[in-house]
């Protein structure tokens, strides 16, 4: 991405233009692979985000999708600093996270929270709905005594759309979408401003999925949120998404304003992740004509050398398996990171 | 066409220490020699049990198949002796299932799982089912297949897998495939190149197929007819044309409604089906989707609708008449996306 665009992007605001709230540059997170038992030293690494470029404005919601494993959910991770990132930058209102003291991270993790894949799995079994909404009320010490956070958590499952009688239940008496709700809930106890929602309804059942899509973009009318919402279903991103950036193996490929995505896709991986949606629509089904990718995402342990979608790209030409190509804008704030448009 | 497989009214409940779990309760249907027949509907509806009771896969107890007929090529599957089921099952009918992990035998190379099933059930050589083993992974387009085969499980990728179970499940030549939900893990890439597979290979070899899922949009690409299921019930049948052009339960209608669409204009918001699926130890007398239905009359609390003819090749369970109703929103912003 070229430093120009990005500049102006993060410079806006104030003359009532959306002001940049997070800012990524080149990050990346590598995770080390060991050998030996005792001894242990480093064989190689996986690259699971591999220099990662962009902003994210007050108030919208970035769509994240690419395939499983290319390291949407290490990004989001990275950017709350759940992981250190191995490299890069990551400005989040004004402060850079990667090199903030552990205080002052705390303090900032009341600002940005995350909603976990699994609604079944990132509940603690043993503990009832109000000790898990209001656990983070606790560690940040907001409010005064026991009675004050017991009104909050009822207001916050108010706010979500559950019964503030449940306070006293445990998750295994709820279902995946009233459970997926707790989750939210959670979150939101602490008035964060950010929030990275990792396949928020994957795991739901769709006549529960449209719920949890309507409660997520009604908090963001209300609380004015920002979303980086990761999903692998592109009919979803396209729905809740003012921009999507489209991720293969560790990297942005793709970057673009929604409309703008679905009805001029450039990149290779982004038509043929497209072309793959089913339709459900037995007569656009019937006259369709997919672009099926061969083989299976190479290992971000050992990423193809030039572009990384070359092993399986349709249009594929000799210069991609020799250099990288570069992420650029077009002018309008549609990047790309694919040869056939240098 | 010919009829290869006729279900009429197969119960299946659970014999738990809660109660009983009425999971299946009197479904009928069939499917035609050569035809792909899909399955929808909410989790805990019954799909898999009901098609595991057709080849009696229920763990009995605390499983038990109470009532019903299974009538596959002349024959009652539900009244066979174990060991005829045996030669059935695997063989004339196949079965795939959803986690292909969990089906696959972690210690026993690919090559050797495949040609396991063929000296057993085709008696051939070590020899011979090596090299149709060969021909399989060939045929489900595993690259290097020769030298593939003495990889393990855990070496192939999910999608590499799912394949693999394919060849194995067509390992016997069969007439009927069921496949459970076996592309609900996959990528829509990978799920695509499946999709794309199954269908050559049912034009090639003329099998019927069975394919639970819910994806709505798997299902328009690829099924001849669909039932939709709720509540250990079928609630709705027909051609998928049909279906898809004019539901006629207010279930199927709240599906189709409830997933944001690619091809059509981005509706400003979702319709969700509100509340939750019923409670199988406990199910109601009235209607099972009453509580959730906008369409709900008062008969619907009164006593469940059977499912009857609405029109050709459809059939429907609800008192109420949907079929003047508009499936989407008009007034959602028209754009079209043109790379699909
Ligand atoms: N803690 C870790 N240690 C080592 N490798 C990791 C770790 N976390 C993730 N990875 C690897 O990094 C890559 C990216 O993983 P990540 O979970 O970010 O993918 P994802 O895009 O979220 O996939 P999914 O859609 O399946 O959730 C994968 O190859 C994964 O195996
Ligand atoms: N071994 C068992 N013991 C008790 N109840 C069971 C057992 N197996 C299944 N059930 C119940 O039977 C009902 C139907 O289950 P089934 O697995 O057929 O659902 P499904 O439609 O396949 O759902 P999914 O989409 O989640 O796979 C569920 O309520 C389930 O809890
Ligand atoms: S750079 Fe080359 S290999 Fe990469 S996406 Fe573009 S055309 Fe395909
Ligand atoms: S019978 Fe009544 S409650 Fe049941 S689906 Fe039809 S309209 Fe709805
Ligand atoms: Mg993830
Ligand atoms: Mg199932």
């Amino acid at each position: 991405m070229s430093e120009t665009t990005m500049s102006q992007t993060t410079q806006a605001g104030g003359t009532g233009a959306p002001e940049s709230i997070l800012s990524v540059r080149n990050l990346k997170m590598h995770f080390p692979i060991t050998k030996g038992v005792i001894i242990q030293r480093q064989v190689g690494s996986i690259k699971a985000v591999d220099g990662l470029n962009f902003d994210l404005l007050r108030g919208e919601t970035l769509g994240l999708v690419g395939e499983s494993g290319c390291g949407k959910s290490t990004t989001g991770r990275a950017i709350l600093q759940l992981y250190k990132p191995t490299d890069g930058s990551v400005l989040f209102e004004g402060k850079e996270l990667t090199e903030i003291g552990s205080n002052d991270l705390r303090r900032m993790r009341r600002r940005m929270q995350m909603i976990f894949q699994d609604p079944y799995a990132s509940l603690n079994p043993r503990m009832t709905v109000g000790s898990i909404v209001g656990e983070p009320l606790e560690v940040h010490n907001i409010g005064a005594g026991r009675k004050e956070r017991q009104e909050r958590v009822q207001e916050l499952l108010k706010i979500v759309g559950l019964n503030p009688y449940f306070i006293n239940r445990y998750p295994h008496e709820f279902s995946g979408g009233q459970r997926q709700r707790i989750g939210v809930a959670r979150a939101l106890a602490v008035n964060p401003s950010f929030i990275v929602c990792d396949e928020p309804i994957s795991a739901l059942d769709v006549s529960i999925q449209a719920q949890v899509i309507n409660l997520l973009e009604d908090l963001q009318q209300e609380l004015g949120l920002t979303y980086l919402f990761i999903a692998h279903d592109l009919s979803v991103v396209r729905h809740i998404s003012d921009r999507i950036a489209v991720m293969y193996l560790g990297k942005i490929v793709e970057l673009a304003d929604r409309d703008e995505l679905y009805a001029n896709p450039q990149h290779p991986y982004t038509q043929a992740l497209l072309s793959a949606v089913p339709i459900p629509d037995p007569e656009i089904e019937k006259k369709r004509q997919r672009i099926i990718l061969e083989g299976d995402v190479p290992s971000p342990a050992n990423p193809p050398k030039g572009c990384n979608f070359n092993t399986r790209c349709p249009r594929v030409m000799d210069i991609c398996r020799q250099s990288d190509p570069e992420f650029k804008d077009d002018g309008n704030g549609h990047h790309v990171a694919c040869f056939l448009y240098e | 066409m010919a009829k290869l497989l006729e279900v009429s009214n197969l119960k299946t409940q659970f014999f738990t220490q809660d109660g009983i779990v009425h999971a299946v309760n009197g479904i009928s249907y069939q499917v035609d020699q050569g035809e792909t027949l899909a399955i929808v509907g909410e989790s805990g509806s019954g799909k898999s049990v009901g098609v595991m009771s057709l080849i009696r896969l229920i763990p009995e107890p605390p499983g038990k198949i109470v009532d019903g007929q299974v009538m596959f090529d002349g024959q009652d599957l539900l009244k066979l002796s174990e060991n005829e089921l045996r030669s059935v099952r695997g063989n004339r009918i196949a079965m795939i299932f959803q986690d292909p992990m969990t089906s696959l035998n972690p210690v026993l190379t690919i090559g050797r799982q495949i040609t396991e099933a063929l000296e057993l059930h085709l008696n051939m050589g070590r020899e011979e089912s090596r090299k149709r083993a060969i021909e399989l992974l060939e045929l489900v387009g595993i690259p290097g297949a020769a030298s593939r085969l003495d990889d393990y499980p855990h070496q192939f990728s999910g999608g590499m897998r799912q394949r693999v179970m394919i060849a194995m499940g067509l390992s016997c030549d069969p007439q009927l495939l069921i496949a459970d939900e076996p592309t609900t893990a996959l990528d829509v890439t990978i799920q695509a190149q499946i999709v794309d597979l199954v269908e050559r290979l049912k034009k090639e070899l003329g099998m019927a197929i069975i394919w639970i899922t819910h994806d709505l949009g798997v299902v328009a690409g690829m099924a001849d007819r669909v039932i939709v299921m709720y509540s250990g019930f079928v609630v709705e049948e027909a051609a998928v044309d049909e279906l898809y052009a004019q539901p006629r339960h207010p279930y199927t209608l709240g599906l189709l409604r409830s997933i944001p669409r690619l091809d059509l204009g981005r509706q400003k918001r979702l319709i969700p089906i509100d509340g939750l699926p019923p409670d199988l130890l406990d199910p109601p007398s009235h209607c099972p989707f009453a509580p959730r239905c906008v369409f709900n009359i008062e008969k619907c609390w009164q006593e469940n609708p059977t499912l009857v003819t609405v029109g050709t090749d459809h059939k429907s369970a609800c008192w109420v008449d949907i079929s003047n109703v508009e499936i989407y929103d008009p007034s959602a912003d028209q754009q079209n996306v043109e790379a699909l």
